[in-house]
């Protein structure tokens, strides 16, 4: 560990600690593997496990968390919040005039400081936004270290796909001040597909995953390729200006005008009652995520008037509705990127708090076809917690890379590495005595080489002939016959959902029907097997190595008479030379 | 519907572009690739890194890491679960999965109905790793299916699945231990080993733990007489659903059905009593060869004579006791008045004795003034002098104690014929016997 022994008081043992940590604007949480390789999401001192990214000073002390978070009303401007996307910023590059009512960022040398009452004294320190990370971080690691019964001195940290290279050196700075070693960074919709596969029967089942993060003040979508256990990201869209915070706005407004109506005055106006509303507003969203009405109650909202009322969830999503459709909205905008169709993909994962709103998931979930699988506690009974998926695969990664060394992990992370041939098109199988127009994929497309796959091709007879080829998908529309039921995509396993009783728009008029069908495009090779008994099965491996040269073996199963074949690799290939 | 094309059979005279490889040809090229990032996380990420910075191909990397795990669980903990795989056993129908015998199905024979959850899952795993239909693929295994895999699946369904474990322990004749025979039973410690092997199989059924168990030669009677009673009031768990027979799940046969699950319900409660009668019949026979319970009835009989025996040596002793104690009293007795009638002999001889002595100084007093001529100075005593005098001895004599007289007689002995010694050795005297009131001066006329 060359690269690390920089004036850190050497800590002399080898033991490492690793942990997962999601640094959130709004929340972070933590999670490490237990005794039993479980993940394990850890609680801080207060029981919480979504921890709010908060500082707060009274009178030189530190609060952290949920209490600090509670100091938004009253000591607003000795308290720092949502500071984790200034991390890495130069103060010319944001916008310091955000919405949420804590110490405002400030200039100082061109980096980005906050004015605040840290120490006992009545002068006010201006404290960079890295010191404030620092103190978050340590925050963390020391509940960490409490919980798990041993100093934790190193951890995965999870951050949005957009993060840049600056960020994540001045986060590891800030780390390395406390002590921590950070690993490794993992983009977010990578570390909750991790968390998902982890618990998979078939972690290494190639298929297309949407992952969508609804945070607080953010959110941010990615189409993932998720082949042979491997992930390369296809696509991301972010939205900025899209989270939790704009529902619990619309909250607030909402409150507010009934309070208005009844005492005349605009609570928003005060900026101590603004911030009343919102900690309320955000409790009742929480609350209606998991019932069908809340109470909003606040002492002395505004004049010394308390505040109490009540709302349904049909009202909220109501009042939500254009918002709610935004997420909705993103989430097409990123498979369209990807070049792909809803049909394409296979499992959608919902990360993040937001992504608990019933609605938002049944609305995402209206989109996609029935195959697709969508995880989110409205949809999934055995989803996991949304808001705990990057902090579950940050811990995945670190229990996994925790025992190599940093240098190491640099060099197996390295471009050189990472970066590789991707099959541009699907490769698959024809077989003789179906249609010309039938495919059946193997291989399927942004699979990286060097990349093997193996198929059993079934109730052969006979004298048969087996065409590789690659193949393109399609997307088929058509009218619907009346009460014909919406093909899934039946050529990739078996469908066993027969039930066609899908409640999304059963609209009057006539339905289009889209299905995904394979088509050949270019064929690769033949090879023929004579005389296989009845119900005879072929396996068919195809083995793309790293300089995309194809070789195919195929042998019948339980038989004798296996054959061999091999692909040159495209001359047009970029390194390829004639 | 369109007309459809089908592909058609390979003709007769289908060739492969080479001798070499005549079922085989090329037709095309895969389109040109295009670069993307992995993404470096993940466990798969971490086997394509280290393939790639080895420069291994897949099946070479497989090679290595499976020889490097397995050298790393034979040191490992779960070395344990590593047992041969028995080839029929690897070539079952996933189907038939109610014959599988799921503990070595997972490598787990030795430990059975004693594989901790943690084993189950271990071996499982491991058991996974191995015979996963990709690994088997990517190894290029000629197999022809992934029926073993399925295998393991179920055997783990069955073993993590609390209720069907039980089930399945139930009917486990693989962890059953055959109650010793005769034979078994010739080496007279054989007993002890071989039916608490029994017992301790059995004891898996137990509802109630802890399970007394056998013991040994040493056991108290307490602990032998609970472990008889425990295991004759056994409360089992074991069920045997297991081995019900499938009710078929299509609707037609509704009567059908409902037979077989009567005749289900039957089986299983026939079974049950069997399994009753059975244990009842085991821990019968093991009481019937128990050593324990003929040397506590031995014991029992022994304790019962010593018993008596102590009784009448206790009367015995007692009785002994009694007359040596009357002996004891009668010699007393006749001890005593023995001593009684010595001492008065004695006392009488020692007071003649001393009356003699009395005599003898009353003498020796009379002759002192005889010898002193009665005090006459000069010539005879007149018989006056000697009447007074020997008055005077006789007042003396016939009030001195005989402590005194002896004195005065051991100093008339010194004074010898010294008259006026002597008579100063009466003065003495009768001042003496003056003095305690026992004379009176007036009465003397010498010695005064
Ligand atoms: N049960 C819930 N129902 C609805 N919203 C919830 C729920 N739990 C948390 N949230 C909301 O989720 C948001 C926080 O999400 P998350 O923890 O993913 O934040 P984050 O990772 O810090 O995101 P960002 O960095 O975008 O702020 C908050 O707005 C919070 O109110």
């Amino acid at each position: 560990m060359s690269d690390e022994s920089n004036g850190v008081p050497a800590t002399g043992t080898p033991e490492h600690y690793a942990i997962g940590i999601a640094f959130g604007n709004s929340y972070s949480s933590i999670a490490h593997i237990s005794g039993e390789g479980k993940v394990e999401v850890i609680a801080n001192e207060e029981g919480d496990r979504q921890i709010p990214s908060v500082l707060s000073y009274i009178e030189g002390e530190e609060h952290h968390g949920t209490q600090a978070k509670a100091q938004l009303v009253r000591n607003s401007k000795n308290t720092v919040a949502s500071f984790r996307d200034y991390v890495g910023k130069d103060y010319k590059s944001i916008d310091p005039t955000p919405c949420h009512a804590s110490a405002h960022p400030i200039e100082s040398d061109g980096q980005i400081h906050f004015s605040i009452k840290d120490t006992e004294s009545e002068t006010e320190n201006k404290v960079s936004v890295l010191e404030i990370t620092a103190r978050h971080l340590r925050r963390l690691k020391n509940s960490a270290s409490d919980f798990v019964g041993k100093p934790v001195t190193a951890a995965v940290v999870a951050v949005p796909t957009d993060v840049s290279d600056e960020q994540k050196a001045a986060l590891s700075k800030a780390a390395e001040s406390i002590q921590l070693e950070i690993l490794q960074f993992i983009p977010e919709p990578i570390a909750a597909l991790l968390a998902y596969d982890s618990r998979s029967s078939n972690p290494t089942a190639d298929k297309n995953v949407l992952v969508a993060d609804f945070g607080g003040n953010r959110s941010d979508v990615a189409v993932i390729a998720s082949r042979g256990g491997m992930y390369s990201i296809l696509a991301t869209a972010h939205d900025y200006e899209l989270g939790g915070a704009q529902l619990d706005q619309i909250l607030v407004d909402h409150f507010a005008k009934e309070f208005e109506k009844k005492h005349k005055s605009d609570p928003r106006k005060n900026e101590r009652s603004l911030a009343k509303l919102r900690l309320e507003a955000e409790a009742v969203k929480k609350a209606l995520s998991l019932s069908a009405s809340a109470t909003f109650s606040v002492e002395s909202l505004a004049d010394g008037v308390d505040f109490r009322s009540t709302i349904n969830r049909t009202r909220y999503d109501i009042l939500a509705l254009k918002t709610f459709a935004r997420f909705t909205r993103l989430v097409e905008e990123v498979i369209k990127k990807a070049g792909l169709d809803v049909l394409d993909i296979d499992e959608v994962i919902l990360s993040g708090g937001t992504s608990h709103t019933p609605k938002i998931a049944k609305n995402i979930e209206a989109i996609f076809p029935e195959s697709t699988q969508v995880l989110a506690p409205a949809t999934t009974t055995t989803a996991l917690h949304p808001s705990e998926l990057s902090a579950r695969g940050a811990a995945l990664q670190a229990s996994l890379i925790q025992e190599f060394e940093k240098s190491d992990i640099d060099q197996s992370t390295h471009e050189m590495l990472t970066v590789t041939p991707h099959l541009a098109a699907a490769i698959g199988y024809q077989v003789s005595g179906q249609s010309a127009d039938a495919f059946t994929v193997i291989v399927p497309a942004e699979t990286a080489v060097p990349a093997r796959r193996t198929q059993v091709i079934g109730g052969l007879q006979g004298d048969v002939l087996v065409r590789i080829a690659e193949g393109e998908r399609e997307i088929k529309v058509t009218q619907a016959a009346p009460k014909a039921k919406p093909e899934t995509n039946g050529s990739k396993e078996g469908d066993d959902d027969d039930d066609d009783d899908s409640d999304i728009d059963e609209d009057d008029e006539p339905e289009e029907i889209r299905e995904k069908v394979w088509k050949p495009k270019q064929a690769l090779a033949e090879f023929v097997f004579r005389g296989l008994p009845k119900g005879s099965k072929v396996e068919v491996t195809v083995n793309i190595d790293a300089e995309q040269v194809v070789s195919i073996t195929a042998r019948p199963v339980g038989g004798k008479g296996g054959l061999r074949g091999e692909i040159k690799a495209a001359e047009s290939a970029q390194n390829g030379s004639a | 519907m369109a007309q459809v094309e089908i592909i058609s059979p390979p003709s007769a005279d289908w060739k492969g572009h080479s001798d070499a490889n005549p079922n085989f040809r090329t037709l095309g090229k895969l389109s040109p690739p295009v670069m993307r990032k992995i993404e470096p996380f993940g466990a798969q990420f971490l086997a394509y890194a280290r393939r790639k910075r080895h420069g291994r191909t897949f099946s070479e990397d497989d090679r290595i890491q499976a020889l490097s795990k397995v050298k790393k669980s034979e040191d490992d903990d779960d070395g344990e679960i590593s047992e041969p795989e028995d080839p029929l056993m690897l070539a079952r129908d996933a189907k038939d999965w109610k014959g599988q015998d799921h503990y070595a199905v997972l490598g787990l024979s030795k430990y059975r109905y004693k594989a901790t959850d943690e084993q189950i899952k271990k071996a499982h795993r491991k058991k996974v790793l191995k015979h996963h239909p990709d690994k088997k693929a990517a190894a290029g295994q000629d197999d022809e299916n992934d029926s073993f895999f399925k295998c393991i699946q179920r055997a783990h369904e069955i073993l993590t699945d609390p209720v069907k474990r039980r089930q399945f322990d139930s009917v486990d004749e693989a962890a059953d231990v055959p109650p010793p025979t005769k034979k078994d039973l010739q080496k007279p410690s054989a007993f002890y080993k071989k039916w608490s092997a029994v017992f301790e199989s059995e004891a898996r059924f137990s509802k109630k733990t802890p399970v007394p168990m056998l013991g040994d030669a040493n056991s108290t009677k307490e602990e032998v007489e609970e472990f008889y009673d425990f295991w004759y009031n056994f409360d089992s768990w074991r069920t045997f659903e297991y081995l019900d027979e499938d009710v078929p799940d299509d609707n037609e046969g509704r009567d059908h059905k409902r037979h077989i699950e009567k005749k289900n319900a039957n089986a299983r409660r026939k079974r049950k009593s069997e399994d009753i009668a059975r244990l009842r019949k085991l821990v019968d026979d093991c009481l019937s060869y128990d050593e324990r319970i003929k040397k506590f009835r031995q014991q029992a009989n022994a304790d019962k004579n010593k018993r008596r025996l102590e009784k009448e040596a206790a009367a015995k002793r007692e009785a002994e006791e009694k007359a040596k104690a009357k002996e004891e009293e009668e010699r007393k007795q006749k001890e005593d008045g023995e001593r009684l009638k010595a001492e008065k002999e004695q006392s009488k001889k020692a007071k003649e004795a001393a009356k003699n002595a009395v005599k003898k100084n009353k003498r020796v007093v009379k002759g002192s003034v005889k010898d002193v001529n009665y005090f006459a100075e000069g010539g005879e005593a007149s018989p006056k002098q000697v009447d007074d005098v020997l008055d005077d001895v006789d007042k003396v004599l016939g009030n001195i104690d005989p402590d005194q007289l002896a004195d005065l007689v051991s100093k008339l002995n010194v004074a010898g014929k010294d008259a006026g010694k002597v008579k100063e050795i009466f003065s003495g005297t009768t001042g003496e016997l003056v003095g305690a009131g026992k004379l009176k001066e007036s009465d003397l006329k010498v010695l005064k």
